[in-house]
């Protein structure tokens, strides 16, 4: 990824990207400690549709909702060498059979011999949870395994284990 | 009535009027500095009412002006900002240079007001108001556009002209020779270059030197030094403004950001107050036989402004919208061309008629800009849908 950064003389600095959806995003931080999200026009590349001021909280809240999809591909590039493990990102919708059930509730491992190896809820990554770990609506639920394994985790999780 | 009453409510007066138009000038998306010098020529000689008794508070308090406009300019950059600023901009800057100074002399050389005159006027139309352009581009929300570093760049390249610009307009105004203005450019690019050094290599030395928790101290300490600085460089005529511009640059990371919260209030006081003793010694009757020129100057100069943006934003791969942007961006002219036609007319040493042109000039460049930089896309997109064969 190509990130640049440019100087703002008197203001601070800016770190951007390009997306290959066209746009530009990235981020202003100011000499004062502020932080601005910026994401470019999609006509008019060098044009900032949005800027977005940001406390530092809402950074890291931000920073952390992006962070799910990052865990995702790190564990996906770690399993990379072995053949025939994948990792998905599973919802836990509100109405979810498990919505408000303990992890153990779903018997993944028994079921269909994958992991969960992280839960992401309202930004925070638990990761490596328990089985008591309790499940809300919103959850993300990071599982490793086969790709049959995965499917069959998914309905699980959508469906229940009827 | 005691004389000193009398002061204070005509200062009392003028502030609180000061106020009521800065809060107007925003409100309506211009920058209050043209209301500022239309209250001073409103009470200036000729003006409407005359004030009496404030001029020794107002002629110091002007003086102090300039001296906090130059240093909170230079606490903005670090010295490492202005030379990469500077690297990224020099030939964008020459052009800026040549295209922008070019109408001011010579419409001062038509109206045969000497080579001094010609360089004072080259310099109000060359810099852009750093104040006003940062001030809208905040407003309208372009700080992340890709063409902003580059008109902020450019807008350091100027700063730092106007380092080595105004102690040669200081020396040439002070009527010393040829060989006593070379002396003085000499002194003035060594005492640059040894800032710059000494702000790269021990910026953190002057801000130690500077620096204190306790806010009054602060204050204190920031302002005394900015006012010896001033003093010391205007003995040696390098102009205050410029002693007090190098100071700010020398002054780095955290002890700059206090040092800028703290002085903002008082800047914008006292600049207010330097720009109506600027319009209170302007007379407005001198205004209608110069006002031609300043006509044709801020037309002229809105023009080569925008071509300057158009060029160096070109240079670095932005397109046909964002170019026209950074041009217009660049419009206002403000407080440093005023500070220019300042040094000048208090020397004496150019025609009284360069003062009404500059206030005329300013007035309409103030209001111009922060107009220009808000109708840019509209125009521009317009053109564009005219006249596809451009997009």
């Amino acid at each position: 990824m190509d990130v640049t950064v440019t100087p703002l003389p008197g203001l601070g600095t800016q770190q951007d990207f390009s997306t290959r959806s066209g746009h530009r995003v990235g981020v202003i931080s100011y000499r004062d400690g502020r932080f601005e999200l910026i994401v470019s026009d999609h006509d008019d590349p060098d044009k900032i549709a949005a800027s977005v001021a940001l406390t530092t909280h809402e950074t890291s809240a931000l920073a952390n909702l992006l962070g799910a999809p990052h865990l995702v591909a790190q564990l996906t590039e770690q399993q990379s060498e072995v053949t025939g493990v994948t990792t998905w990102q599973l919802p836990v919708g509100t109405g979810s059979p498990f919505d408000g059930l303990p992890l153990s509730a779903t018997e993944m491992r028994t079921r269909t011999s994958t992991s969960i190896v992280a839960v992401v809820r309202s930004a925070t990554v638990h990761p490596s949870p328990r089985p008591d770990f309790l499940f809300a609506g919103g959850d993300l639920v990071i599982v490793v395994g086969t790709p049959e394994g995965l499917k069959a985790a998914s309905e699980i999780l959508e469906r229940g284990t009827d | 009535m005691h004389e000193t009453a009398v002061s204070l409510i005509e200062l009392g007066a003028v502030f609180f009027g000061l106020g009521v138009l800065g809060r107007l000038a925003w409100r309506i998306g211009i920058s209050p500095i043209p209301l500022y010098l239309l209250g001073g020529l409103a009470f200036g000689q000729g003006g409407l009412i005359p004030l009496h008794g404030i001029e020794p508070f107002t002629h110091l308090a002007a003086e102090i002006g300039v001296v906090l406009l130059l240093l909170l300019l230079g606490l903005e950059y670090s010295a490492g900002e202005l030379v990469t600023g500077l690297k990224r901009s020099w030939v964008a800057g020459l052009v800026d240079i040549v295209l922008n100074a070019a109408p001011g002399a010579i419409v001062a050389w038509l109206l045969g007001w000497g080579p001094i005159g010609a360089l004072t006027m080259a310099g109000v139309t060359y810099i852009s108001s750093s104040g006003i352009v940062a001030k809208v581009l905040g407003d309208l929300g372009r700080l992340g556009n890709r063409e902003t570093p580059v008109v902020l760049s450019i807008l350091v390249f100027e700063d730092l002209a106007m380092a080595v610009y105004l102690p040669i307009l200081t020396a040439l105004l002070a009527g010393v020779s040829f060989l006593g203005g070379l002396t003085a450019v000499g002194v003035s690019l060594v005492v640059i270059t040894l800032v710059l050094l000494v702000a790269l290599r021990f910026g953190k030395y002057v801000s130690a030197l500077i620096d204190s928790t306790d806010p009054e101290v602060f204050l204190l300490r920031l302002l005394g030094s900015a006012l010896l600085v001033a003093g010391l460089a205007s003995e040696l005529q390098v102009s205050a403004a410029v002693g007090s511009f190098l100071l700010g640059i020398a002054i780095s990371g955290s002890t700059a950001e206090n040092a800028t919260r703290m002085l903002e209030p008082l800047r914008d006081l006292f600049a207010a107050i330097f720009f109506v003793v600027f319009g209170l010694n302007t007379d407005p009757s001198a205004i209608p036989p110069v006002l031609g020129f300043a006509v044709l100057l801020a037309l002229v100069t809105a023009a080569t402004k925008i071509a300057t943006g158009w060029f160096a934003a070109a240079r670095h791969g932005v397109r046909k919208l964002g170019r026209a942007r950074a041009g217009a961006a660049l419009v206002a002219r403000g407080e440093f061309s005023i500070v220019i036609a300042g040094l000048a007319v208090a020397s004496g040493g150019v025609d009284s008629q360069l003062a009404a042109l500059a206030t005329a000039y300013v007035l309409l460049m103030a209001i111009l800009g922060p107009v220009a930089a808000r109708i840019v896309e509209p125009v521009a997109k317009q053109v564009v849908r005219r006249v596809p064969s451009l997009s």
